[in-house]
């Protein structure tokens, strides 16, 4: 459904994404990690048509670079990590936003326009806020307005930054859940990047590791996380247990190399380094 | 409808959709996330411009039309007026009672100069809506990109440079403050654009202040050189109507119809571009495009307004901010709302401007923002608290 092929990036002479491919099965979720700076936003641009790009994108099979506007906001549906939310815009009407592209450029909106905002918004539990401004709603009710702008869009792709970089956890676990429950009532295909692991292992079919602009990694989360990896990509130290639906990874406050020393000396992950002082680089 | 082959059967139905497009040699348009049979109630109410809200305003513009007819210095009374108005309308068979000089008083003086105080407000006030919605910046006015300042400069070049302005046949003037606004715009455009990467919005504002700066100084210096015709130069700067006629109206109405169709077609675009530009791009909205639509027909509208009227302040801050604490954010209500509550705001104001130091005039600058301010502060104050 989504298929990146050599994507490069330059941006003001820097060179932010090199040579990224990637392969997104329709109706799969592939989640998009690395550490801060690695290009996982200016990649999900690139992928919405928001920042000009070198190599190529196919979104269901068609070349955005050939498509208007308009059409790509047909395939593609966007939440950005940070968005604007006008504050005194009521739930409804900012859901309305997301049929923006089917609207005639000049034109109202059509009798089926209001049904899908219907749709959408007894779908994300929102009915009872439609109309009330977003400025009066939580942060929690607030991603999902945005959600259900994005899913108005009916595009087939959604690609989503940090969608729970803002909530707490019960909040962004719930958004995730319902992003995926989502998926698969309708065959989305995601395209998600996640700062925290773990949820990016429960709920992506796959990973990519982006670091310094290229892919690090690709794969099943329990190939590519591991704490090696996350410790060598990351330069954070951690632990990954097993939990029981998928891995679960852990920060430990030991820095990398003291683990993996004590990984090898066979002795339970961190047991040695209780005593160890902290070296003051702690990440 | 969650299971795994009804979502195969959709792929398969969504691959056929792209396939039949792309055979068609066209783009993908009917794709469905949702079946028509699943879609909810559309009984739904999205924030819209009601036919109430343009009825009242309407209801209101006739009665302040007709109150400031009645008014003035030639003493006719209201009545007499008022039947002359009535016998235009056809089939009501009133007849007029009133002289050929009050006549003349009704239709060539006090009708002309509504009308055009009514356009002139209207178009200020839709304008400065509609750049407040493109720089999402609420102290945007009309004159933010540098209108004023070439108007101001242009007007000034006419007075000093054409010394027998009356031996021409004709009023150079609005000519003069026309294109002076149309260049200064220009200028800030092409500065905004080779400054600003990717010409944004901030960009074009600081360009606009460049530009402001550059040409007020042309302008100081000019008057400076010819202090004698200072006080005609200040005059047409403070704005006033006047010496509106059938001519002036007629010169732009063309322009006011024209910038007030695209931005009332606008108007829902606007509400896109307030979630920035990035995300109106991703909604299928070209915000550069767009903004460049918006801005320019709303500085050819106030170019016009302003070449017959001169500098009228205010009107395109006060109104917008008032409709929109009134009526919400959006700008499928701001934009038409505007259009009637400027037109209305300035026949009232200019009404003040020819009665209070009758039959002396107070230049209508002064009375919109003396009027203006204090209001704004009132309603500020209300909307802090209900809202």
């Amino acid at each position: 459904m989504l298929d990146l092929d050599q994507v490069s990036v330059v941006l003001d002479g820097a060179r932010v994404l090199d040579s990224v491919s990637a392969k997104v099965e329709s109706a799969s979720w592939l989640g998009l990690v690395g550490p801060n700076g690695a290009g996982k936003t200016t990649l999900l641009r690139a992928v919405v048509g928001l920042v000009a790009y070198e190599g190529e994108i196919s979104i269901a099979g068609l070349n955005p670079l050939e498509l208007g506007r308009r059409e790509i906001a047909r395939l593609v549906a966007y939440v950005p990590q940070r968005p604007v939310l006008p504050p005194a815009m009521t739930v409804i009407d900012y859901i309305l936003l997301g049929r923006s592209a089917y609207h005639s450029y000049l034109g109202a909106e059509t009798k089926r326009d209001r049904s899908v905002v219907s749709t959408v918004l007894g779908r994300l539990d929102l009915t009872r806020l439609a109309n009330r401004r977003l400025g009066q709603i939580s942060g929690g009710e607030a991603q999902r307005a945005v959600l259900g702008r994005a899913l108005a869009q009916e595009a087939p792709v959604l690609v989503m930054d940090e969608p729970t970089s803002s909530l707490d956890l019960g909040h962004g676990q719930r958004i995730l859940e319902l992003t995926d429950e989502l998926r698969r009532e309708h065959s989305l295909t995601i395209l998600c990047a996640l700062h925290d692991l773990t949820l990016a292992a429960q709920y992506a079919d796959e990973l990519l590791v982006l670091a310094h602009g290229s892919v690090a990694m690709s794969g099943r989360a329990q190939e590519v996380l591991t704490a090696e990896h996350i410790g060598a990509i990351f330069d954070a130290s951690v632990e990954v247990l097993e939990g029981s639906d998928g891995i679960v990874v852990a920060p430990s406050r030991q820095r990398s190399k003291v683990m993996s020393d004590a990984r090898r000396s066979g002795g339970p992950l961190g047991a040695r380094g209780i005593g160890l002082k902290a070296t003051g680089e702690v990440r | 409808m969650a299971t795994g082959g009804a979502g195969s059967l959709r792929d398969m139905r969504l691959g056929s959709v792209i396939a039949r497009h792309r055979s068609e040699g066209g783009h993908p348009s009917g794709l469905r996330l949702f079946e028509d049979g699943e879609v909810g109630d559309p009984d739904i109410f999205p924030t819209r411009l009601r036919i109430w809200h343009v009825g009242l305003g309407l209801g209101v513009l006739v009665l302040v039309c007709i109150g400031a007819l009645l008014v003035g210095p030639a003493g006719l009374s209201p009545g007499s007026v008022l039947a002359d108005v009535a016998s235009h309308i056809p089939l009501i068979g009133v007849h007029s009672h009133l002289s050929a000089t009050g006549n003349i008083v009704v239709w060539q003086l006090r009708m002309p100069r509504i009308v055009l105080a009514g356009l002139v407000g209207s178009m200020l006030a839709i304008a400065g809506a509609s750049y407040q919605g493109v720089f999402h910046n609420p102290l945007a006015d009309p004159y933010l990109l540098g209108v004023a300042a070439g108007a101001g400069l242009g007007a000034t070049i006419a007075v000093v440079g054409i010394p027998h302005l009356a031996s021409l046949g004709f009023d150079p003037l609005p000519l003069a403050a026309f294109v002076g606004a149309i260049i200064a715009v220009g200028a800030t455009f092409a500065l905004g654009r080779s400054g600003g990467r990717g010409r944004n919005a901030t960009s074009l504002v600081l360009g606009g202040v460049a530009v402001g700066a550059f040409f007020t100084a042309i302008q100081t210096f000019l008057q400076q050189q010819n202090t004698p015709v200072l006080q005609e130069i200040y005059t047409w700067i403070l704005g006033g109507l006047s010496t509106a006629g059938w001519g002036q109206v007629t010169l732009i109405l063309p322009y006011v119809l024209l910038t007030t169709i695209v931005l009332v077609s606008c108007r829902r675009l606007l509400d896109v571009l307030s979630v920035g530009d990035d995300e109106a791009q991703s909604l299928g909205v070209r915000a550069n495009r767009v903004r460049l639509v918006i801005i320019v027909a709303a500085t050819l509208g106030t170019a016009a307004a302003v070449s017959v009227s001169g500098l009228i302040g205010f009107v395109g801050i006060i109104v917008p901010h008032t409709v929109r604490l009134v009526m919400g954010p959006s700008y499928q209500r701001i934009i038409p709302l505007s259009a009637l509550y400027g037109a209305i705001f300035l026949i009232l104001a200019d009404l003040v401007a020819r009665t209070v130091l009758s039959p002396g005039e107070v230049p209508l600058g002064v009375v919109t923002a003396f009027l203006g301010a204090p209001f704004f502060l009132v309603v500020l104050r209300q909307a802090r608290r209900f809202g």
